[in-house]
């Protein structure tokens, strides 16, 4: 291996991070060389994100170096990861709405004359300069405004951002979200033609074709660590699902099948801003896993159902009784409970004590006249947090203090509190400890025993399978598939949340 | 980052004796405003025989009467991630308006009174729907109000204290009424405050406010109609600077358009921020709030008893507000990087 540390390009070695009890990263070593195309690859979670943001100086590693041109380099900050010649075009690019073009990519380090004027003349010359170069100076006009631009010229804004100075690593992380055909074959020549310059490109993409079109070079990572790099021109796409998948966390699941054929909760062909004719059923005591890759729009979905986003056209009903949209209020008076992804953000009141979260949905069950009756509400607060082992000293303590794992507890506490008969739980374990998981997914099948629907998302392949009864699969915005516990594997889910297109979806509808 | 710091606290809550108890009960904050309150009645007191003297308690308590009841709303609106700088203006405008309605209604003290809350009912929800529905941020919405309703209020008066209103009864036992020892004036404010707080602490409105306040998506997604609450609160704002308008034209005898209420809204925020409330919302009570009053009126009547240049008190009132705001911020950590959110 020593003799890998004279070699040019990028490389990390032994890269390890820990969120807290989390464990992001465990020993990645990868090469990135000059003048290849390296894909990376991997299931949600599986630490493609993290290892991007250490290149770039958001992170620091909790073990291991980043080698540049086989010197180790320390990236403290993203000033110093762009001095050393590492880009990112983010998935979001970073517009300034009110500004040009040029000053947009030159933002920072625009070009200047004595007392600090801005040199229109040079900032142009450059710009026109820069444009020729890479090939876009008929493609973008250097006048036009950051807020004026299309999806496509953000992503060039960015690119030309990155190629300023001196560029020995660049990372796209999935650039093709929001292009057109012709503008994905235009950002394609041009990373080309950045390999071909030598630069070391990394490509951060769920999508198999483009991989295949585009790729030297594909590593696969899986729980944070790399199952194998492999040669594009020699894998296939089966080697690569192969590789993405295959954990075990069968132990962690106890489940019995509780389902009745009693509908509780019946989506009738919904569209939303961000979802397409969605419809789906869940029965009591049944547990729907609903799978698909992030942005498949499986959140934005889950808060349309809980009356927090406008429903466009179709119905939701709850026993049969049609939900009214734009009424969180309304649909929990229903019966729907929501615990969204964000638990911090969407869910928990942080300076609040434990008492004050729970007891928030069910106030007007505990109220006489408008005044909250305190015995009651800790009587109340106390049941479901012991019920739950909420690990804390007492009910009145604030949720910040308390870990992740116990803070998901108390927004299900709060859900428990309210006995609702649907309950959607977004990503219910994100960033919690594996104890906790397993104590999540114990609740999750008490309530299923109870009767309760319940609607689970989660972009964990293996909680999936291991929890629901039966699978939905979405992608971009629609339905591509429904597996019952039978037919659901790892490699199916995955094929059905990175179908390409809807001829697949057919497919899928039909499996 | 939170994981665990409950091994850290719970020796703390074991070996607690009864004043520690007590203590922890009034809060770290409280005990601070009361630890200064001390100082400078002290101070003061020492410098000057006069300064504790029964009288001048009162003084002090009548001239904090006008600018607490403010600030107990202010506190309402703030805990619910609001702000409201047009309290001074809705006070003078109602000031006016008191006299005026009064005057022109043949000396008749309710009519006075009634015409007074309904304008501060109206400007309130104004302010609300504004700034829920018009999408304002709260404090360009009543930056705007603080100089639209100061406007209207000298249009009407022409700009002149208007009418007088102490040859009527009930006027004159609003401003020099005594019960039980204690001014009329005090009494209300004593009344809204506490109201107020029960309001706070008991209620499931007051739960609800403090959710809006601390997590208004979370709020949302638990059901809470939190326009509605946004909107009800700015009205119940309108209607208490209403009472203090009424209370001001009570106190100088005639409808005031700009004296005696130009400044309250810095009075209200600055009380209610030393008091402990979040400016980000979520965060505050009433208690801490009067604390803060009474620690704002004896620091004003000591400056005034000395001789102080009045100059002086603004200095000192503004220096009390980014004080109490940067140690809130301090404390809960925030990095520094470019405006605060």
């Amino acid at each position: 291996m020593t003799t890998t540390l004279t070699n040019p390009g990028a490389a990390v070695r032994g890269l390890g991070k820990s969120f807290g009890a989390v464990r992001a990263l465990n020993g990645v070593t990868l090469e990135f060389p000059p003048g290849q195309v390296t894909a990376l690859m991997g299931e949600n979670g599986a630490g493609k994100s993290t290892l991007l943001k250490i290149l770039t100086g958001d992170h620091q590693p909790t073990e291991g170096h980043v080698l540049l041109d086989g010197v180790e380099v320390a990236l403290h900050s993203p000033a110093q990861a762009r001095a050393a010649g590492i880009r990112i075009i983010p998935q979001e690019p970073e517009i300034i709405p009110h500004v040009s073009v040029a000053e947009n990519v030159y933002a920072g380090a625009l070009p200047r004359r004595s007392g600090r004027r801005l040199d229109r003349a040079e900032l142009r010359r450059r710009i026109e300069a820069d444009l020729e170069r890479l090939g876009f100076a008929r493609v973008l006009d250097p006048d036009l405004l950051g807020s004026e631009l299309t999806p496509a010229q953000r992503q060039l804004v960015e690119i030309l951002r990155a190629l300023t100075g001196e560029a020995k690593v660049i990372a796209f992380d999935e650039p093709t979200s929001s292009l057109s055909e012709q503008e994905v074959d235009a950002l394609f020549a041009l990373i080309r033609r950045l390999r071909d310059q030598g630069v070391a490109v990394v490509y951060v993409s769920h999508r198999m074709k483009e991989i295949f079109q585009l790729a030297d070079r594909i590593a696969v990572l899986r729980d944070g660590a790399v199952a194998g790099v492999l040669d594009a021109a020699q894998a296939g796409e089966a080697d690569l699902v192969r590789l993405m998948v295959g954990r075990d966390l069968s132990t962690m699941f106890v489940r019995q099948m509780v389902a009745t054929d009693r509908v509780v909760l019946d989506v009738q062909d919904i569209s939303t801003d961000d979802v397409t004719g969605i419809s789906l059923q869940v029965r009591a005591g049944e547990v729907v896993g609903l799978a698909g890759l992030i942005g498949a729009g499986r959140s934005e979905l889950a808060l349309a159902l809980a009356g927090d986003r406008p429903i466009r056209s179709g119905k939701v009903l709850l026993e049969g009784q049609e939900l009214r949209s734009g009424r969180p209020g309304e649909v929990i008076r229903a019966g729907l409970g929501l615990a969204p992804e964000e638990r911090k953000a969407q869910a928990l009141f942080l300076h609040r004590s434990i008492r004050d979260n729970t007891s928030l949905v069910v106030l007007e069950r505990l109220r006489r006249w408008r005044f909250v009756r305190r015995s009651a509400e800790r009587e109340l607060a106390q049941e479901y947090s012991d019920r739950l082992r909420v690990r804390t000293p007492s009910i009145e303590h604030e949720v910040r203090k308390l870990s992740g794992g116990n803070q998901q507890k108390v927004v299900l506490a709060r859900w428990l509190a309210r006995k609702p008969k649907v309950l959607i739980l977004d990503e219910p374990t994100r960033g919690i400890d594996v104890g906790a998981k397993a104590e999540i997914y114990q609740i999750i099948a008490d309530l299923a025993k109870e009767g309760i629907a319940l609607l689970v998302i989660s972009s964990e392949l293996p909680e999936v399978l291991g929890l629901a009864d039966r699978v939905v699969v979405m992608q971009n915005g629609r339905i591509t598939g429904e597996l019952d516990r039978e037919q659901a594997t790892e490699e199916r889910i995955l094929s059905l949340a990175m179908a390409d297109d809807l001829v697949s979806s057919d497919e899928g509808r039909t499996a | 980052m939170s994981t665990t710091t409950l091994s850290e606290s719970t020796p703390e809550v074991k070996s607690r004796g009864k004043l520690s108890e007590l203590l922890a009960s009034v809060g770290g904050q409280n005990l601070s405003l009361i630890g200064g309150l001390v100082v400078v009645l002290a101070l003061f007191g020492s410098l000057n025989d006069n300064y504790l003297s029964w009288n001048n308690i009162q003084v002090i308590a009548e001239a904090a009467t006008i600018s607490g009841l403010l600030a107990v709303v202010q506190t309402v609106v703030i805990i619910c991630g609001g702000l409201d700088i047009s309290v001074g203006s809705q006070a003078g405008l109602a000031s006016v308006v008191s006299a005026m309605a009064f005057t022109s209604a043949g000396s008749n003290a309710l009519v006075g009174m009634a015409a007074a809350i309904g304008v501060g009912v109206v400007i309130g929800l104004l302010n609300g729907v504004i700034i829920v529905y018009g999408r304002v941020n709260a404090t360009i919405a009543t930056l705007a109000g603080l100089a639209a309703y100061k406007g209207v209020a000298q249009l009407i008066s022409n700009g002149a204290a208007q009418g007088y209103v102490l040859n009527n009864s009930i006027f004159i036992f609003l401003s020099r009424g005594k019960i039980a020892a204690l001014p009329v004036m005090v009494w209300l404010l004593i009344v809204v405050a506490l109201a107020v707080h029960v309001l706070l602490k008991y209620t499931d409105i007051g739960r609800n406010i403090y959710a809006i306040g601390g997590n208004d998506t979370a709020a949302r997604l638990a059901g809470i109609n939190i326009n509605k609450y946004l909107i009800a609160v700015y009205g119940l704002l309108g209607v208490v600077a209403a009472v203090a308008g009424i209370l001001l034209t009570a106190r100088t005898g005639s409808g005031q358009p700009t004296s005696g209420s130009e400044g309250l809204e810095l009075q209200s925020i600055t009380a209610a921020a030393l008091g402990g409330c979040a400016l980000k919302g979520g965060k505050g009570g009433i208690g801490g709030t009067l604390l803060a009053v009474a620690l704002l009126g004896a620091l004003e009547n000591g400056l005034t008893v000395q001789g102080i240049n009045s100059f002086w008190q603004n200095v000192a009132q503004g220096s009390l507000l980014v004080v109490a705001v940067v140690i809130q911020q301090r404390r809960s950590g925030e990095r520094a990087v470019g405006l605060p959110g």
